[in-house]
């Protein structure tokens, strides 16, 4: 019989050493499944984690994966701190691509230096409009963000269908479900030139910094942590705690759109169906790995990232789909989730 | 006699804190023995060590004579011993039926559980419904759920730490009638108080504790209330002086005819309530748990604010309409009943749990930025002035005994300088120590003109500070009588609910 018993204390080292941990009983039970597809462990490691980034190429495309994550993270952490569960980032990053995409092709032909501010500042009114729908929703009729927001991402990603398949469907592009590519104008500049690691990441770097102060020094970060804590409490100290779903439910929204503008207009350079390989998903991973914590978020999505990259790898080298990415990123959270239960609680065995 | 638990050089220490130091002595089985000492004396960890809950350093520990090893509450549970906890660990959103079946450890059908149960509650005469839930429970009736659930599982000894504090009289009357019925019924009955009144009244054996040691262990019906009291602090406590309230102060608070409409059917709405308060003022609030208190606390603070007809008025301004915040700013401080997870949030340090309740102090809060060095200096304050025992102002309020919090709490609403105090259980759970400090506080403060609401079932600690008293019931306010003139019989009665 196994029973569950809370432990008196939960240490707060290990709460924040038990994502180490849970990477590397990933990596144990990954090499279990690489032997059991009787790959040799070291190798496809190597293939998997070190081959990606082992030249200036591949460094410059981790950034390219781990920006979005990271800035989609870190505005789900204002919303996770709050004990708001926002799981809709995808459709957020969506409604962002959708609107500072839409600007980008209404002046398909601007070579104006404003029309790539516009577009960022409509992707990220995109993201907010659309995590204002669960907020709204929570505030006056009490529905569950979770089913809300996770029902939206789906609304979105049919809204871009109609879109890219219909009224913005290229002219040129032979039927095929895509817009006409934006302007150059329109475009994200590259950090350097011949990669493709774009100005998104400075706009991260700026947000993680901008969210550290704003958790650990203002008022605002501080009702977070109350109103996450017991509502009760917040209730007691007058902070209104509706006031907090919508503005965290804003900021997580703005972020994810952000990162949807910086795909569309980066990376991508026009609007088609699959703009996101889950990003709005695996942030939510990348925001707990991260104890939701500013810097751990930007060490998580560098990680998580690398499961990207290592799963293309994967199928290249190894010949196993690129699903194993995914895999390991379940186990990860996994793990994690599993070591903060057992920081909190002890298990017996009788 | 062969004693049935025996404590052999019980050592426990903390970071910073030696918590029991040698301890020894010996409970007798079929006895009440109580354990009395001030707060921070090491009564709860020493039980906690019986419990299993904490393991001590050094020591042993022996029932029946044989030593065991109690290292978790199942172990103890096997043993026999049950404890009843001074917070109580129940599911706010389940049944009183639902809780019972997750507290023990043997397998009972829900049927056979709700046959026991009211054998049980029948019996030693607890008064519960089992398929109400437990949000809608007062104090008290929590209380009578946690003990029924120990009573569940058969134990031989079983540990009440601070049972009779959200006890009204009669209650606590039925307390010790169901405590002395257990013990004929074999069982032997470890309890924890600081009132010495009620030790003497129903204890075989009380053992002291001053500072984590064992100062004595007698045999109670040798002593008195002064002997006990005079060797639990080694001074004595000095009866308190109350100043009279000047006929011609002005009224600075009023309630009236102040309803609720709750559609809640667990809630109690409140029915036409009138009061006033003038400056300097200490009025109580009596009445049995569960007949307004929270719900009055609830229009005092504003935190549910839409179901309400009639006015509060503060200083000749209606101030219905404003929230918590602009209450505070208006000098309205409060302390709640609950403490941890309502007046202070128990994962975050003493320094944030000040800004918890002064985030509208321009001196805290500039622009929305957090001025963490002034607060921490604030916190210091506190600690130093209140007596408070803790490590550091960064140490969690979850880490501080009850009389420790609450003295912390108290102080931090006193030094945001209120002109109206409003107080819920302000001494429920702590020692003797804690509880005179903060009675003597609170008289003080109306000396210098401050306003106070107090709402408590403890009766006594009403009598004792307040100018005067009303009583709640079923959610309507009795008239106030005055302390100096106070009549038992009458007061009986409105305790009762017999008032127009």
């Amino acid at each position: 019989m196994i029973k569950i018993q809370k432990r008196n204390s939960s240490s707060s080292l290990i709460f924040y050493l038990s994502p180490i941990v849970a990477i590397f009983l990933t990596l144990f039970f990954g090499s279990l499944i690489f032997l059991f597809l009787d790959l040799s462990p070291i190798e496809s490691f190597k293939i998997f984690f070190i081959g990606p980034i082992s030249n200036w190429y591949g460094l410059s495309e981790l950034l390219v994966k781990a920006s979005p994550l990271a800035l989609i993270a870190l505005g789900l952490s204002y919303c996770f701190k709050n004990n708001i569960y926002n799981i809709g980032a995808e459709g957020q990053l969506t409604m962002g691509a959708l609107f500072g995409g839409g600007v980008g092709l209404f002046f398909y032909d601007s070579n104006s230096f404003f029309l790539l501010p516009t577009m960022i500042l409509f992707g990220s009114i995109g993201g907010a409009f659309w995590a204002s729908i669960p907020a709204i929703l929570k505030t006056k009729f009490n529905t569950n963000e979770i089913l809300s927001s996770l029902m939206l991402t789906y609304i979105a990603l049919l809204i871009l269908d109609y879109f890219v398949v219909g009224p913005w469907k290229d002219p040129t592009g032979y039927g095929l479900p895509k817009s006409r590519p934006f302007s150059d104008a329109g475009r994200l500049p590259v950090l350097v030139d011949g990669f493709r690691a774009h100005i998104g990441v400075y706009f991260t770097i700026i947000i993680a910094a901008l969210s550290y102060f704003i958790f650990n020094k203002t008022l605002f970060g501080f009702k977070l942590r109350v109103t996450g804590f017991s509502s009760k409490a917040s209730k007691y100290a007058g902070f209104k705690n509706d006031n907090l779903i919508i503005y965290t439910f804003l900021i997580s929204g703005a972020c994810a759109g952000l990162a949807g503008i910086f795909e569309v207009s980066g990376p991508i350079g026009q609007l088609y169906r699959d703009i996101s390989p889950n990003y709005g998903f695996t942030a939510i991973i990348v925001a707990f790995l991260g104890r939701l914590n500013p810097i751990g978020i930007i060490l998580s999505s560098l990680l998580i990232a690398l499961t990207y990259l290592g799963a293309e790898d994967a199928q290249l080298f190894l010949k196993i789909p690129s699903a194993v990415g995914f895999v390991f990123q379940g186990l990860v959270l996994f793990f994690l989730l599993g070591a903060d239960f057992l920081n909190k609680y002890r298990v017996l065995l009788k | 006699m062969k004693p049935i638990v025996e404590f052999k050089n019980i050592t426990k220490s903390y970071p910073g804190v030696i918590a029991n130091k040698n301890i020894s002595f010996s409970i007798e089985p079929n006895s009440i023995h109580a354990i009395l000492g001030e707060n921070g004396a090491g009564k709860s960890t020493l039980v906690k060590i019986l419990y299993g809950h904490v393991n001590q350093d050094h020591g042993n520990i022996y029932i029946d004579s044989k030593n065991v090893k109690i290292t978790s509450p199942s172990v103890a549970k096997k043993l026999g011993i049950n404890m009843v906890f001074q917070h109580f660990s129940l599911f706010e959103s389940l049944t009183v039926a639902e809780n019972l079946i997750l507290g023990i450890d043997k397998k009972l059908s829900m049927s056979e559980l709700i046959e026991k149960s009211q054998s049980i509650s029948s019996k030693y005469g607890f008064n519960l419904n089992l398929n109400s839930p437990i949000s809608s429970l007062s104090v008290g009736q929590r209380q009578s759920v946690e003990i029924v659930r120990s009573l569940l599982n058969d134990p031989k000894i079983l540990i009440l730490d601070e049972p009779t504090s959200v006890l009204t009289p009669d209650e606590i009357k039925n307390l010790f009638k169901i405590i002395s019925n257990l013990v004929q019924d074999n069982l032997t009955v470890i309890f924890i108080s600081h009132k010495l009144e009620e030790i003497i009244n129903l204890s075989n054996r009380v053992t002291i504790l001053r500072g984590g040691e064992v100062v004595d262990t007698l045999i109670t019906k040798n002593e008195n209330p002064d002997s006990l009291g005079l060797k639990m602090l080694g001074y004595k406590i000095s009866k308190l002086k109350r100043n009279k309230v000047e006929d011609n102060s002005k009224v600075l608070f009023s309630l009236n005819n102040v309803s609720t409409f709750n559609q809640d059917p667990f809630s109690i709405n409140l029915k036409n309530i009138n009061f006033s308060l003038k400056t300097g003022q200490i009025l109580g609030i009596a009445g049995v748990a569960g007949n307004g208190q929270n719900e009055l606390m609830e229009i005092f603070l504003n935190e549910n604010n839409d179901n309400f007809n009639g006015d509060v008025i503060f200083k000749n301004q209606n101030i219905n309409q404003l929230s918590t915040q602009d209450r505070k700013r208006l000098s309205i401080s409060y302390v709640t009943e609950q403490r941890l997870g309502h007046s202070a949030v128990p994962e975050m340090s003493l320094t944030e749990n000040v800004l918890l309740s002064m985030s509208h102090n321009k001196k805290f809060i500039k622009n929305d930025l957090i001025n963490f060095k002034e607060i921490s200096i604030h916190t210091d304050k506190i600690i130093k002035k209140f007596n408070v025992n803790a490590p550091s102002n960064l140490s969690k309020a979850s880490q501080l005994s009850g009389g420790n919090l609450q003295k912390f709490i108290i102080g931090r609403e006193i030094l945001s300088n209120p002109e109206l105090l409003i107080l819920s259980q302000p001494t429920w759970g702590i020692d003797a120590g804690s509880e005179s400090f903060i009675r003597k506080t609170l008289i003080d403060l109306s000396l210098n003109g401050i306003s106070i609401i107090i709402i408590s079932h403890d009766i006594d600690e009403l009598l004792e500070i307040c100018h005067d008293v009303c009583v709640l019931y079923e959610g309507r306010l009795s008239k106030n009588l005055n302390v100096e003139q106070i009549d038992a019989t009458q007061l009986g009665k409105y305790m009762g609910g017999l008032f127009d």
